[in-house]
């Protein structure tokens, strides 16, 4: 695994502190997440202590630090999603899950993404749950959207 | 000089000041949460603004230079009403907790929404449920108390160079946090306590033992010994709203015997017993080429800086244990077996500048057969608190020696205090070990004072040695990293890991500030300079212990009680 890491860092050959996001960018690309690893590596190599690195990365809500959970859940948080409550469906869903958003549930069943805008804007609001597209999601479709993603588990 | 004007009053300032540095010089008083003294001003929290003639906004007093000719409002209806809505917003999510807060009373938030006349809430922002971190044997964190001011992160980073903590998240979800919101105990942090004297409210506190202690001094079963380091008696009456760099020695061993306490020692004079060995192992690595340069090893938070930042200059650190542990080591050997106490019965506890010596305290290290060598460590305000609980009025006592075998010192013990003194009795002793001879003038001007860097090059009888003293662990660092580049002057070097040394500890009297420190240390050298006794050597408890217990220096029963050794540590830095 830090041997992924330790390819991309290779390619930042020379690189500043400034490449740190393009870095941190790479890395959840190919890994799916920021591991400890990880950044203590990155850290190594660009003379940062963790806890900045985790400070920036944390900054912007496209990383994520655990590995996605079997059911990947993106929620939109655009402005027409907003508008028609996508802050309940949100709720809802980390409620129903146990999953707070940009983190995953304990037994990697579940975890949450909140993106900025899905460009959905007319089926507001948006959730994509592994690549799966679901318009108009009202809290009942909550419910049986989770529900869904444990059936397909035990069947 | 610049002239200028404030509130319709013609001052002066100086060339390059801020305006919150002039305004303060001319006795107008401004608030300030974000500022920190010698560092940058960052002007996040905007608290110290002013008015300023010809300019459209607010402009922050702590960021902004004086120029001349300027005419400064700083008590405007403006002014005051842009001060309380910071309060106010600052206050909108903080608990109202004041009451149970062990920084009510010196809580800078507190004083600020007092003095505006704060009185009631405007805003009720969501309250913020976040957890303690009670991670750390040090420092307690409440992010509930967190006014996102920043001083910790900076003081962690800039002055320490450790960075174990910083700004997490973004917006109103904000925290100070470690690197992936791990406890404080599993971060880089090495202990040092230097952001809770920086943190203005009660989010940051040291981990409490006074209530344990409390407990010991009642029990009828128990054997309850104190030390006392060589710092805290020229700073505990600051906690009583005394002046920095009152002494008050024989009253603390007076109130500490009225608390309970079966014993008072004297840590200083564990502090001579560590120069006797910590100079004998010098000596020994320069006759025998051993690794240099040597590096104290006194400062628990330093030590870990190392097991976590330099683990390849371990050998350079001296073998020696700090004095408390030495004293501890001491107290539940020879001491219990004198007495003809069990050591189980023993509660052995320990005052200190210092929220690293809690960490110490309990380190693996120092519990031979699992039974802790110093049971707790109270830093100088939690002992201030005990006292103060215990209803003793260490103002109105007489003052009282410290017990034997422990109560005798040397005053090079108790300049261990400031940073460079640990240097200067070293030098005073080893001079004494190598020459037979006393140094023709104890005072080593060149280690003194505040500086982030002091050095000597001296020679004893034709044997040349390099020193060097720095303390403040960014400082630390620079010297390292000098050494790992290949300088070879320097022979034996002095780390103490808070700024000015133990004085300035992270156990201190809130309230730190550069001219404190300076009192402090003054203070310590006063007591040098009037003392009969200056060099560590000449301690007849400490010559006594090694002739009735200990031996020789590096003997044996030495190596045994007071060396120890230390190891590469792996956290998430
Ligand atoms: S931090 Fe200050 S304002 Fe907040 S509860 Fe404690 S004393 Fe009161
Ligand atoms: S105790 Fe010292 S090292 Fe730890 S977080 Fe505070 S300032 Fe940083
Ligand atoms: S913990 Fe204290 S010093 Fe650190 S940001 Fe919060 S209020 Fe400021
Ligand atoms: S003290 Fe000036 S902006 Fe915070």
């Amino acid at each position: 695994m830090t041997t992924t890491v330790d390819s991309i860092l290779a390619e930042y050959a020379g690189a500043g502190r400034d490449a740190l996001i393009p870095i941190l960018q790479r890395v959840q690309e190919r890994e799916g997440y920021l591991s400890t690893d990880a950044i203590v590596r990155i850290g190594e190599k660009l003379d940062l202590p963790a806890a900045k690195i985790y400070g920036v990365a944390t900054f912007y809500n496209q990383f994520r630090f655990q590995p996605r959970g079997k059911n990947h859940i993106m929620i939109c948080r655009g402005t027409a999603c907003h508008v028609k409550g996508s802050a309940k469906v949100l709720e809802n869903i980390s409620h129903r899950t146990g999953v707070e958003p940009g983190r995953t549930s304990r037994d990697g069943q579940f975890s949450i993404e909140v993106v900025a805008c899905m460009g959905a804007c007319a089926l507001a609001p948006a959730v994509n749950v592994n690549g799966h597209f679901y318009p108009k999601v009202s809290p009942t479709k909550v419910d049986r959207l989770i529900q869904d993603c444990r059936d397909e588990e035990t069947n | 000089m610049i002239k200028f004007e404030v509130d319709n009053v013609s001052v002066e300032a100086k060339e390059g000041d801020t305006i919150l540095g002039a305004l303060r010089r001319n006795g107008v008083n401004v608030p300030t949460l974000c500022h920190m003294e010698d560092l940058a001003p960052t002007g996040a929290c905007r608290i110290c603004v002013v008015e300023v003639d010809g300019m459209r906004g607010l402009v922050p007093a702590c960021s902004y230079p004086v120029a001349e000719g300027m005419k400064i409002k700083s008590r405007s209806p403006r002014v005051i009403e842009a001060r309380r809505t910071v309060t106010q917003l600052l206050l909108a999510n903080h608990p109202d907790d004041c009451l149970y807060c062990s920084r009510s009373g010196n809580c800078e938030l507190q004083t600020i929404a007092t003095e505006l006349g704060v009185r009631q809430r405007l805003y009720r922002g969501q309250r913020a449920t976040r957890k303690l971190d009670v991670s750390s044997p040090s420092v307690v964190r409440d992010p509930e108390k967190c006014i996102l001011c920043g001083r910790c992160v900076r003081m962690c980073e800039e002055v320490q160079g450790v960075s174990a903590i910083d700004f997490i998240g973004r917006g109103s979800s904000t925290v100070i946090g470690t690197a992936f919101d791990r406890g404080l105990n599993v971060s880089s942090c090495i202990n040092c306590g230097q952001c809770i004297v920086v943190c203005p409210t009660g989010a940051l506190t040291e981990r409490s033992h006074v209530d344990e202690v409390i407990a010991a001094l009642a029990d009828p079963d128990k054997y309850v010994v104190v030390q006392h380091a060589p710092a805290i008696s020229v700073t505990i009456a600051e906690e009583f709203g005394v002046k920095p760099g009152t002494d008050a020695d024989g009253r603390l061993v007076a109130a500490l015997r009225r608390a309970g306490f079966d014993k008072v020692f004297d840590t200083s004079f564990s502090a001579d017993l560590t120069i006797m060995e910590e100079g004998s192992e010098l000596i020994s690595r320069i006759r025998n080429n051993g690794v240099l340069p040597m590096i104290t090893s006194c400062s628990p938070g330093w030590i870990k800086y190392v097991e976590t930042f330099y683990p390849q200059l371990l050998p350079n650190v001296s073998t020696c244990k700090s004095p408390q542990q030495m004293l501890g080591a001491l107290i539940k050997s020879f001491f219990a077996q004198t007495q003809g106490i069990a050591p189980e019965k023993i509660v052995s506890v320990s005052i200190m500048p210092c929220t690293a010596k809690k960490f110490e305290a309990q380190r693996p290290e120092f519990a031979p057969n699992g039974l802790p060598d110093v049971d707790y460590v109270l830093t100088t305000r939690e002992a201030a608190r005990l006292l103060r609980t215990c209803g003793i009025n260490m103002e109105r006592l007489e003052p009282d020696n410290a017990d034997t075998p422990f109560g005798e010192r040397s005053s090079a013990g108790k300049i261990f205090g400031a940073g460079g003194g640990v240097m200067e009795a070293a030098i005073r002793s080893a001079h004494f070990l190598l020459t037979g001879k006393e140094l023709s003038e104890p005072k080593l001007t060149a280690l003194r004072g505040t500086k982030d860097r002091k050095e000597m090059q001296l020679d004893i009888d034709g044997l040349k040695v390099g020193v060097a003293v720095v303390s403040g662990l960014g400082n630390a660092r620079t010297l390292m990293n000098e050494i790992a580049a290949g300088r070879s002057d320097i022979h034996f070097i002095e780390v103490m890991a808070c700024p000015g040394g133990c004085v300035g500890g992270g156990g201190q009297p809130i309230g730190l500030d550069r001219e404190s420190v300076k009192e402090r240390m003054k203070t310590l050298y006063n007591i040098d300079r009037d003392d009969a006794l200056r060099v560590s050597h000449k301690n007849a408890n400490v010559q006594r212990l090694y002739r009735e217990f200990l031996g020789e220096p590096l003997g044996h029963r030495s190596h045994e009680l007071l060396h120890t050794h230390y190891g590469k540590r792996d956290v998430l830095r």
